[in-house]
């Protein structure tokens, strides 16, 4: 699963969904990939908007990649920002998470990724 | 005509098999009034990229083909892509087929949308409120006497016995009493996860189902909730008839 996903998913567990600890999940002991993808600054330049960059913020610095800025760059400040373009590409579109978990903030539940699946069934006691 | 997604690599001793719901979904989302629908809601210039999720993902079949033609039905390649399966075995065959189909428009010198990922999960349980443009979904929608249990996370993880197959493949079409259950758990959580401003669903039924009173039921949240069939197939009368209903919301 691409590092992007994380902005869109939250904790399945219905008692989480409320508080804002359980977004985003936490990656913990991850092995990543890296796809190599040609350089997609539209792509880019249209998910930006929609990304929740707080969550973005922490996302890449849980996982190590450079620390993001506070606060996500404009339109046209990412078009003449070669570098942030370069890293968002690398952490958005190129990284995989292939194996480990995701942990839940709120109940600390951790959610096994394994060849790059995240699985987000619940066992009984949590449903 | 868009080339139908090759699923030649699927194993559908347990993954549902591409059938004529299916491919009513892909001719549907291809169709010129829906392609009218989606390129007017999603392709204003700078717009945020639309996220399309499929939810049963099966083969891939339907994922595959939104995200290879994204830029005929959508009127734009930058979306986003992802697809939730109950199915480990599913969710890996539609990364093949997501893949496998990427490359085609690739060697045609064609884009593509940009897929991030399956994951294993009971339907929209695991998704962000309010972050869905476009959910696609081809339920379990046969009407059956006894439901199978969702799987618990340990389940089917690496081999899988006859009675574990045959218990995937009736997640892919038991839908319990009126082949509505699961159908009825989805719907009530659409207008969470559907984005409030341009979020719809696709959502296929039979005639089993009573897609009447599932849109009267869709309409009767109010805010502007629309339901309306986009298309039928099948022999009247035919127990199986089959049609495709599209839920969004009109703002004021």
């Amino acid at each position: 699963m691409k590092v992007l996903t994380l902005n869109f998913l939250t904790c399945a567990v219905k008692a989480c969904k409320t508080t804002s600890t359980s977004f985003p999940l936490h990656p913990k002991d991850c092995e990543l990939v890296s796809d190599t993808i040609a350089p997609n600054p539209q792509l880019l330049l249209n998910v930006l908007p929609r990304i929740d960059w707080n969550a973005l913020i922490i996302t890449a610095g849980e996982l190590g990649f450079p620390t993001l800025p506070p606060t996500p760059p404009t339109r046209e400040e990412l078009e003449s920002n070669e570098k942030m373009m370069t890293e968002l590409h690398t952490l958005l579109l190129e990284t995989q998470i292939s194996e480990g978990s995701l942990v839940c903030g709120n109940c600390g539940h951790e959610y096994k990724i394994k060849e790059g699946i995240a699985n987000f069934l619940l066992p009984n006691h949590l449903v | 005509m868009l080339p139908t997604p090759s699923t030649s690599h699927v194993d559908f001793e347990r993954i549902y098999e591409p059938a004529e719901d299916s491919y009513l979904l892909l001719d549907t989302l291809s169709s010129e009034t829906e392609k009218d629908f989606l390129r007017t809601r999603y392709s204003a210039a700078h717009s945020p990229s639309p996220l399309v999720v499929e939810v049963g993902t099966g083969s891939g079949v339907v994922l595959s083909f939104l995200n290879a033609h994204a830029q005929t039905i959508l009127g734009r390649a930058d979306i986003l892509t992802f697809g939730i399966d109950v199915n480990r075995f599913a969710c890996k065959a539609t990364e093949q087929t997501v893949s496998v189909t990427s490359q085609e428009q690739i060697t045609h010198d064609l884009s593509h949308g940009f897929y991030m990922g399956n994951i294993l999960g009971d339907l929209t349980n695991t998704l962000k409120a309010g972050v869905v443009d476009i959910l696609v979904f081809n339920p379990p929608y046969v009407p059956t006497a006894e439901l199978p249990g969702i799987p618990s996370p340990g389940e089917n993880t690496t081999e899988t016995s006859f009675a574990d197959d045959s218990k995937l493949l009736a997640l892919s079409y038991a839908g319990g009493v009126d082949g509505m259950e699961i159908t009825d758990r989805l719907l009530l959580s659409l207008p969470e996860v559907l984005s409030h401003q341009t979020g719809c669903a696709y959502i296929l039924l039979c005639a089993q189902n009573k897609p009447d009173k599932v849109k009267e039921r869709i309409k009767g949240w109010g805010s502007g909730w629309k339901a309306e069939t986009v298309s039928t197939s099948g022999k009247k009368g035919g127990w199986e008839k089959l049609q495709i209903i599209r839920i969004w919301r009109e703002n004021a």
